[in-house]
């Protein structure tokens, strides 16, 4: 399943990034600590988050992450979305909770 | 130059965290007792016991630095510390803008209390301070430079809630007047594991929640004299004042 998939299949919202809406999704990772994220997310995934800050792009890039999913409606730092396009990695708004979200993400690839 | 022993990192009874007897009349003796020039008084999101604590310390030749840890949205622990009141008051209106409106339960998080120099109760914040202010790590940094504050990340080497566990590694172009690290590592160590942190000034202070824990830990200030002015020209290193560590 590519991005642009999901964002039909889960009705998100694209903020940024939107020259890697073709990147393929090989699972999904669930935190909000970057620290974690960096350690244990893997390549391909779509992580969930509530972060904001301008170094989920960092992170999202360094472990070749397929996209963000940011929840509950937030909108991202101005530094987050400029960094987001210059390093092509989608971030996406949902209003849903994490919870929710990574319940219907875990569900379309439990189906591929 | 002399040489004046300072912990900059001290909660009070404020903090829900903060031990009873961490009244402003206990941590002044305490920090006498140990032989400390300047402290800093950091409650988590609040500043309100800043003002007593510097009258009670100049009466015992201790230098007080107003100020406060501060949770921003990303949950990272960092201190600011004011000249003034004028800036330590529009600070204590910032944190209470930002802070949620989220109650205090005395009875899971402990009690929130300001105290008078008698350590008679005059005031009790109702909302929990230790939550996330919903301002982020640089619109904390910019408001408290805008007042022209001194900007210091908490215990940088602690897994949670320090700048490396929220956000993995240190923002580009990050403004800080120094790092602080916790006693549960030194400098060299530090340093060593994260030598991206070079060029920053390194300070070590207590975290005090308990009377004991105060001046455990401490940072040495070279610098003419005490004053805020002094202070942040030994956190930049210049005009021969500077900050070391034991």
């Amino acid at each position: 399943m590519k991005i642009t998939d999901l964002i039909t299949a889960l009705d998100l919202k694209v903020i940024s990034g939107q020259n890697g809406l073709d990147n393929e999704i090989k699972g999904g990772y669930v935190s909000d600590l970057l620290s974690d994220v960096m350690g244990n997310a893997k390549e391909g995934e779509v992580w969930i988050t509530l972060q904001t800050h301008q170094n989920i792009i960092a992170i999202a890039s360094l472990k070749d992450l397929a996209a963000i999913i940011i929840v509950k409606g937030s909108v991202p730092e101005a530094d987050t979305i400029e960094k987001s396009n210059t390093e092509c990695i989608p971030v996406l708004s949902t209003d849903m909770d994490t919870f929710s979200v990574a319940g219907r993400l875990f569900e379309l690839l439990k189906k591929e | 130059m002399k040489v004046f022993r300072a912990d900059l990192h001290i909660h009070t009874v404020l903090s829900p965290c903060g031990d009873l007897d961490m009244s402003p009349v206990n941590i002044v003796s305490e920090a006498a007792r140990k032989g400390l020039d300047i402290i800093g008084i950091t409650d988590h999101n609040s500043t309100r016991h800043c003002k007593l604590i510097k009258r009670l310390a100049a009466q015992k030749g201790i230098f007080v630095l107003q100020g406060a840890e501060i949770t921003t949205k990303e949950e990272v622990h960092c201190l600011a510390f004011f000249e003034n009141t004028d800036a330590l008051d529009l600070f204590q209106e910032f944190l209470d803008n930002n802070l949620p409106d989220l109650i205090n339960d005395p009875d899971k998080f402990g009690y929130q209390v300001q105290v008078d120099e008698n350590d008679i109760v005059i005031f009790e914040e109702k909302r929990l301070l230790t939550n996330a202010l919903s301002k982020s790590f640089e619109e904390v940094e910019a408001f408290t430079h805008n007042l022209n504050g001194l900007f210091i990340p908490a215990h940088i080497d602690k897994l949670k809630n320090s700048i490396y566990s929220q956000l993995g590694f240190l923002p580009v172009n990050m403004k800080a007047d120094a790092l602080e690290i916790s006693r549960l590592t030194s400098p060299e160590k530090f340093t060593a594991a994260h030598p991206e942190i070079k060029g920053f000034t390194i300070t070590r202070s207590s975290d005090a929640h308990f009377p004991d824990n105060i001046g455990t830990i401490f940072t040495n200030f070279s610098m003419e004299t005490r004053s805020f002015s002094e202070i942040r020209q030994a956190l930049k290193g210049v005009n021969g004042r500077k900050v070391f560590t034991e």
